[in-house]
């Protein structure tokens, strides 16, 4: 029951992918389909399933200002019925060919993930395309995810981990399309139509817009074939709205919860994921937070005292802003000593950075562990889909270690200096008022 | 396969998280040997993939079980050590101590300090974690396989070396309060779901908590986890499971020199819980809380697990929960969410890996305002109709044909592979018990699945708890 560290994390902002190398050698390959378009393809036959990720630009931060939920509603009836199948037959054959099929709103992206027995691959990629291409946005399955959507936002409303993410987001992005919930309002999911839900998808499907991953027992021809059939009578150019970038806000909020426990959510500015001290800044974030059972805070706000569960800090490297958050949770009578030591610990870090063998120590956890990222078709296939996201070169899983090693004392302790001096400037508590 | 199919398909949608599966770490799922495709009509039945063909079990002289399950994709292994005890083996008093325990084991040793083991883990890239379910405990690994022996050594070490103060254990004791209230009273669902666990199991200790009730937990000391420790932590109770780029005979090699050197310390005996009478009431609960936003509806039942029922019936379960409520075409779903438009969510599910009971289990969530009986009559319709009828031929082949599919894709992952091994033999299954999983479901009858229904889905074995808003002031 000692659960993953990062599970608990992965709630405060939509989950990143941070990319990392391996020592193993997996052989990517770019395939250009007859129609012009690119998919990263690793080969392996050793399962015989085939494995497919990609993601469109755009996500959540695409809503329309009087549409925040579009994205993610349409996450949610791209499957539910498509071309001649109506929302009965669609998920009936999905079923019975154990095609894996979902879509998934991001904050940057809109994400889309098929999995499929080799066997049955042919059909798993038309019914791909055919989601993609051809959703029927019939009534009862607007009207049902509608219903489900809504459940969904009222469950988050009391739970205090959904109310510091959204409440740090509102403190954090004031009038950035980045404030406004991923999920929607009530009001606003109420109000979106299968108009609305189709100008998205003509809007952000699009080839200039797309990245694609395959991994499995499929090879590049199989895979160009698909390309064409899925993505090819997709419009060439997507029309995305800009979105300005920005600098989290400062502030601090409280919210009265009458619970047991304060959540407790805290951050600051961070580098962008080109930034130059990227890899400096996220050598750092481990040291000072990011371990599973090693770090600072990890060793000072659990080990020493007792005082939480799970505490820790990670990077959000978002395409318009970039922040480093963390979060813990304690005894709502001891939120205040435990705020007072995150924010020190903050600062030590800060003034004087890590020392050698952290640092030695780091590099050593973070370049030796990077091949458990690649160790199932579904994992590598994130990966690579992630590598591209971020524009870091298809030979960046053999440069990578590389990069980490080159990180030198002086630039993480400038990195800390620069991002731990405010790493606390976001502040917020949820939990009971009155204190014990 | 229930939950095969929940999370690798994400069969469920949007419906609710099923509640009450986290309490342990999810049942038998399988892998699959690299079998050609077979012509589909020989897959229906010669061609059944096997789970981890590969995978073979061996004994050390000390009685420490070894099952080796190859994968050669990555050159990297996961170790774990499950033990044979769980929170259903907490003393009268001390619910909680097998999670305690487990969080102490990583306090050092005699000869290693705090920190050591999880510090080299560390240091080569490796990841680490334990669990404690009811009837087990478990600690594992995932490192690259040249590491594979120093891991073993340090396990090996702390099975027999470990060394406890009050300076270390108070502090966790503080930090295992916290994870309660991070897991259970931050959140009323959760609080319901132990309630209808401490409803369901009358006399089996089962209806405690993992985690241990907070009472419980704020008394426990040093000497409880020492006497646990003690009695428990041998080598002749305990699996080893390695999984990932090796061989049976590389790791025969390692185990005899690590954990083949320990003594066996005690001899723990059989696990005999207190069983649960006949039961006769059907029970209902209500959890009112102003921290809930959104009702709720819940029913579980109680049935066997794969180790304690009579051969078959497990499966035929699997079957029936699968039909009943896994995903968007099953018949919960295309009732109540669909057709009548009356929930936003419904499904069911199975677990049966526990040792001495399984639990059959409902769930819904009203769209809009519907009253919660509305649901529970809606629900109670289905189940009736399954109680009547059976399910059709055409809902089996489609079921068993999705258990061929589930099987294949379980092999994607060694530390997926790993779980389902130890948690299935650490509870009484074989090494061949699981790997047919796959042909045992296929020996599914019609006629299996309906003697279950009428078996099981009998009120009287039944709790059902709702979930519903309370104002803030009010206590009702």
């Amino acid at each position: 029951m000692m659960a993953n560290l990062l599970a608990r994390l992965g709630l405060a902002f939509v989950g990143l992918v941070m990319l990392a190398p391996a020592s193993q050698a997996i052989e990517i390959q770019r395939v250009i389909s007859p129609g012009g378009i690119e998919a990263w393809l690793v080969e392996d036959y050793a399962v015989p399933i085939v494995a497919v990720n990609f993601a469109f630009s755009g996500g959540t931060s695409q809503d329309p200002a009087d549409r925040p939920g579009l994205a993610n509603m349409l996450s949610g009836l791209l499957d539910e019925g498509a071309g001649d199948l109506d929302s009965k037959a669609f998920q009936a054959k999905l079923s019975d060919l154990s095609i894996g099929l979902s879509f998934d709103a991001g904050r940057d992206d809109f994400f889309g993930t098929l999995k499929t027995l080799a066997e049955n691959k042919d059909e798993a990629f038309s019914m791909l395309a055919l989601s993609l291409q051809k959703p029927r946005f019939d009534a009862e399955p607007i009207e049902r995810i509608r219903a489900q959507i809504q459940v969904s936002i009222n469950e988050a409303k009391k739970d205090p981990d959904s109310v510091a993410s959204a409440t740090i987001r509102a403190t954090a992005y004031p009038g950035h399309p980045y404030a406004q919930p991923p999920e929607g309002t009530v009001e606003s999911i109420a109000a979106i139509s299968a108009e609305d839900l189709k100008n998205y998808r003509e809007r952000i499907f699009a080839r200039d817009n797309l990245k694609v991953a395959v991994v499995g027992a499929i090879d590049a021809k199989s895979v160009g074939a698909m390309l064409d059939q899925v993505f090819g009578p997709l419009p060439a150019k997507g029309k995305l709205t800009d979105i300005p970038d920005t600098v989290p806000k400062g502030g601090t909020a409280e919210v009265d919860m009458p619970n047991p426990q304060t959540v407790i959510t805290f951050g600051g500015p961070g580098p962008r994921r080109d930034a130059p001290d990227f890899m400096a800044a996220f050598v750092a974030n481990h040291i000072l937070g990011g371990g599973t059972f090693s770090s600072r805070l990890y060793e000072e706000v659990r080990e020493r005292r007792g005082l939480a569960y799970s505490v820790g800090t990670m990077m959000l490297p978002f395409r318009h802003s970039a922040a480093i958050s963390g979060n813990t949770a304690t005894r709502a009578d001891r939120a205040d000593e435990t705020v007072e030591l995150i924010k020190s610990e903050m600062a030590r870090m800060a003034k004087d950075g890590p020392t050698d063998e952290e640092l030695a120590k780091a590099k050593s956890f973070l370049t030796g562990s990077y091949a458990l990222r690649f160790d199932s078709s579904s994992k590598i296939a994130r990966q690579l889909l992630g590598i591209q996201l971020d524009d870091l070169g298809i030979d960046y899983i053999n440069k990578r270690n590389d990069m980490v090693d080159a990180v030198t004392l002086d630039e993480v302790k400038q990195a800390s200096q620069k991002y731990f001096t405010d790493g606390t400037s976001l502040i917020v508590r949820v939990g009971p008022q009155e204190k014990s | 396969m229930a939950s095969i199919l929940q999370s690798n398909l994400a069969a469920l949608k949007r419906g609710p998280a099923a509640l009450f599966i986290a309490v342990t770490i999810g049942m038998a799922v399988p892998a699959y040997a690299a079998e050609k495709t077979a012509t589909p009509a020989q897959a229906e039945t010669s061609q059944l993939p096997r789970i981890a063909p590969d995978a073979s079990t061996f004994k050390l002289a000390n009685g420490m079980e070894v099952v080796v399950i190859p994968d050669h994709r990555a050159p990297i292994v996961t170790h774990m050590v499950w033990y044979k005890i769980g929170a259903a083996d907490d003393p009268a008093g001390k619910s909680g101590i097998a999670h305690f325990l487990e969080h102490l084991m990583f306090k050092g040793t005699k000869n290693h300090p705090a920190g050591e083991f999880s510090a080299k883990v560390s240091e080569v890239g490796g990841v680490e974690n334990a669990f404690t379910t009811a009837d087990s405990t478990a600690y594992f690994q995932t490192v690259a396989k040249e590491q594979l022996g120093m891991v073993m050594g340090f396990e090996a070490d702390r099975m027999e070396g470990l060394q406890l103060t009050d300076a270390v254990v108070l502090p966790e004791r503080d930090v295992i309060l916290e994870e309660r209230r991070m897991r259970t009273d931050n959140n009323p669902a959760a609080q319901l779901s132990e309630a209808m666990n401490a409803a369901l199991f009358q006399n089996h200790p089962y209806g405690i908590p993992i985690i241990g009730w907070e009472h419980e937990m704020a008394g426990l000391t040093r000497e409880d986890a020492v006497a646990q420790y003690e009695r428990y932590y041998t080598p002749n109770n305990a699996i080893l499971v390695v999984a990932g780029d090796v061989t049976a005979d590389e790791v025969k090699k390692l185990a005899e020199d690590t954990y083949g050197k320990l003594p066996r310390r005690s001899e723990p005996a059989a696990r005999k819980r207190p069983l649960e009478p006949q039961p006769l009431t059907e029970r209902s609960l209500v959890l009112r809380d102003q921290r809930v936003s959104q009702p709720s509806w819940n029913q579980i039942y109680l049935a066997p697990s794969y180790v304690s029922g009579k051969p078959g019936e497990a499966e035929a379960l699997d079957i029936l929960a699968d039909v009943i409520g896994s995903g968007a075409t099953s018949r919960l779903y295309r009732s109540l969410v669909v057709e009548q438009a009356i929930a936003s969510g419904a499904g069911a599910y199975y677990s049966g890996d526990g040792l001495d009971y399984g639990r059959l289990g409902f769930y819904a969530t009203p769209r809009g305002d519907v009253p919660l009986d509305k649901l529970s009559a809606a629900v109670d319709a289905v189940l009736a109709d399954v109680r009547e009828h059976g399910i059709t031929a055409e809902e089996l082949a489609l079921a068993k044909k999705r258990t061929r599919a589930s099987t294949i894709y379980s092999q994607d992952s060694q530390s997926s592979l790993a779980r389902i091994f130890g948690s299935a033999m650490v509870a009484g299954q074989s090494l061949s018990d699981v790997q047919d999983w796959a042909r045992r479901i296929d020996a599914v009858t019609l006629s299996d699945v309906s003697q279950v229904a009428a078996k099981y889905l009998d009120k009287r074995r039944s709790v059902t708890g709702t979930l519903l808003p309370a104002p803030a002031d009010g206590r009702s």
